[in-house]
């Protein structure tokens, strides 16, 4: 078949199944790092296909056991890398420990993305828009990252760093993601706002709160589609520490969102829409967590 | 100890032998690397019936089930389906439930040029097979991911719900 230059098909590569982390590691290494990884390959494969990245070397990683799995360890659910989008919706254990990623996960494309895509790759990629990376802001996740020099732990908070660059090193690759329990004196909530169902989000938010009573103890609120990174509110959350969530204080997070926020210009979306449309979810969603929701 | 050979590298456009088990039968071909499943059935195996159309994961003309799930085979390299089971849509017309979708699609114009239709029956066959009873918005949520350009949607919904109401009056099996 000749390929033109319009065609819609990936550079030749070389493709490798590793069995293990260390020979997916390895083989890295020996490609001078010109090499991808691929799980569900479900954003992978279409920048390959549009020839936005054309790398000598795909590593296969969906044949490793250890990236595999979803259990607690001590008081955190270990949610391996391989963790499809679908199981983030069927597995009991993230229901109950992690509900917010369950209420997260409807949300992330369409049914059969969501078949193969998985939650280690998701934020491996860091898209702005997309749901799950926001959550492990919301949910102080922290991010097992395996390379050559060994295993280290990266706060959800540290990882993301610019638009689709993270802490991840060349050659590296996330193992697993932990995420605290979740516990009987804390309340979440999700929404997003998207023209069609299915679409990247105009703008999203996701919130888990620790309370006494009603009253908040502490509260983390990420957005999504807000910016290059998954954003964290800092000055909604400080607003809202130590406050019953009625009426008044509502309106007072929302407008001290204009403060945490800076949509980017030349977007299809003004900023000033952006922005309101983030100060109409967070309303909603503060109704609802003070609700107990 | 590692499994990773250098001159690998240097084998970019050599194919490779894969195996799947297609509709039930088993079956090999050499593919490149680089080669889509997508293409690999429509090319090599002569399974015409699932459809090349976006190929980057948008429209939902190219879904096939690999292992029981519906998937794009226009976002999975055939290398990477090595040792699974896919069934395409010629496969799948033999069972009840697609059987039915088809000839309530057949029935209500679901369809006019026919160049979605593959993907949304097996779509439609998954919502099935995991939701007894879904109501038109699950529907409409499901079938989110593939586009139609002729009909407006509504006799799809109309024939997926009559399966699904039909089939839940029958006690659900499928």
């Amino acid at each position: 078949m000749d390929l033109g230059e319009t065609a819609v098909k990936a550079k030749a590569f070389s493709y490798f199944r590793a069995a293990t982390i260390d020979q997916a590691l390895d083989a890295h290494a020996r490609a001078g790092d010109d090499a991808r990884f691929i799980a569900g390959g479900q954003s992978l494969v279409p920048a390959l296909s549009l020839r936005l990245q054309a790398p000598r070397l795909l590593i296969d990683i969906t044949h490793i056991g250890e990236l595999r799995g979803v259990r607690r360890e001590g008081d955190a659910l270990r949610i391996g890398a391989l963790t499809r989008h679908c199981e983030m919706l069927s597995e009991p254990l993230i229901a109950e420990f992690a509900p917010l990623l369950h209420a997260a996960a409807p949300f992330v494309a369409h049914p059969a993305i969501r078949n193969r895509g998985t939650f280690g790759g998701s934020v491996a990629l860091a898209d702005p828009a997309s749901e799950f990376p926001a959550m492990t802001l919301a949910l102080d996740a922290e991010i097992e990252i395996a390379g050559l020099s060994g295993r280290r732990r990266v706060k959800a908070d540290d990882f993301f760093i610019d638009l689709f660059e993270t802490a991840l090193e060349p050659g590296e690759l996330i193992t697993a993601v932990y995420v605290p329990l979740f516990r009987a004196d804390q309340r979440f909530a999700f929404d997003e706002l998207a023209r069609r169902r299915g679409d990247y989000a105009l703008v999203g938010c996701g919130m888990l709160a620790t309370c006494t009573g009603e009253r908040i103890d502490d509260i983390r609120i990420s957005f999504f589609s807000v910016g290059n990174t998954p954003t964290r509110v800092k000055g909604v959350e400080a607003t809202l520490i130590g406050a019953r969530l009625d009426a008044e204080r509502i309106a007072a997070a929302q407008g001290a969102l204009e403060g945490d926020l800076a949509p980017p210009e030349g977007d299809e979306v003004p900023p000033s829409m952006r922005l309101h449309l983030a100060r109409v979810l967070l309303g909603r969603l503060l109704g609802r967590l003070g609700e107990g929701a | 100890m590692s499994g990773f050979d250098d001159s690998l590298l240097n084998e970019a456009d050599e194919t490779v032998r894969v195996r799947f088990v297609v509709n039930g039968r088993k079956v090999a071909c050499e593919v490149a690397p680089r080669d889509t499943l997508v293409d690999c059935l429509r090319d090599k195996l002569e399974l015409t019936g699932t459809h090349a159309g976006c190929e980057m994961g948008a429209c939902g003309a190219c879904l096939v089930q690999l292992d029981g799930r519906a998937v794009h085979s226009c976002l999975i390299f055939a290398v990477q389906a090595d040792g699974g089971r896919i069934d395409t849509i010629e496969g799948l017309s033999e069972s009840g439930l697609l059987a039915d979708l088809q000839a309530e699609f057949h029935r209500r114009n679901a369809l006019q040029c026919g160049f979605c239709t593959p993907g949304m029956l097996i779509n439609a066959h998954e919502l099935l097979s995991q939701t007894a009873q879904p109501s038109r918005e699950d529907i409409r949520d499901a079938l989110s991911g593939n586009y139609c350009r002729c009909t407006g949607y509504e006799a799809i919904v109309d024939a997926i719900d009559a399966v699904a109401k039909a089939h839940g009056e029958n006690g659900g099996a499928t």
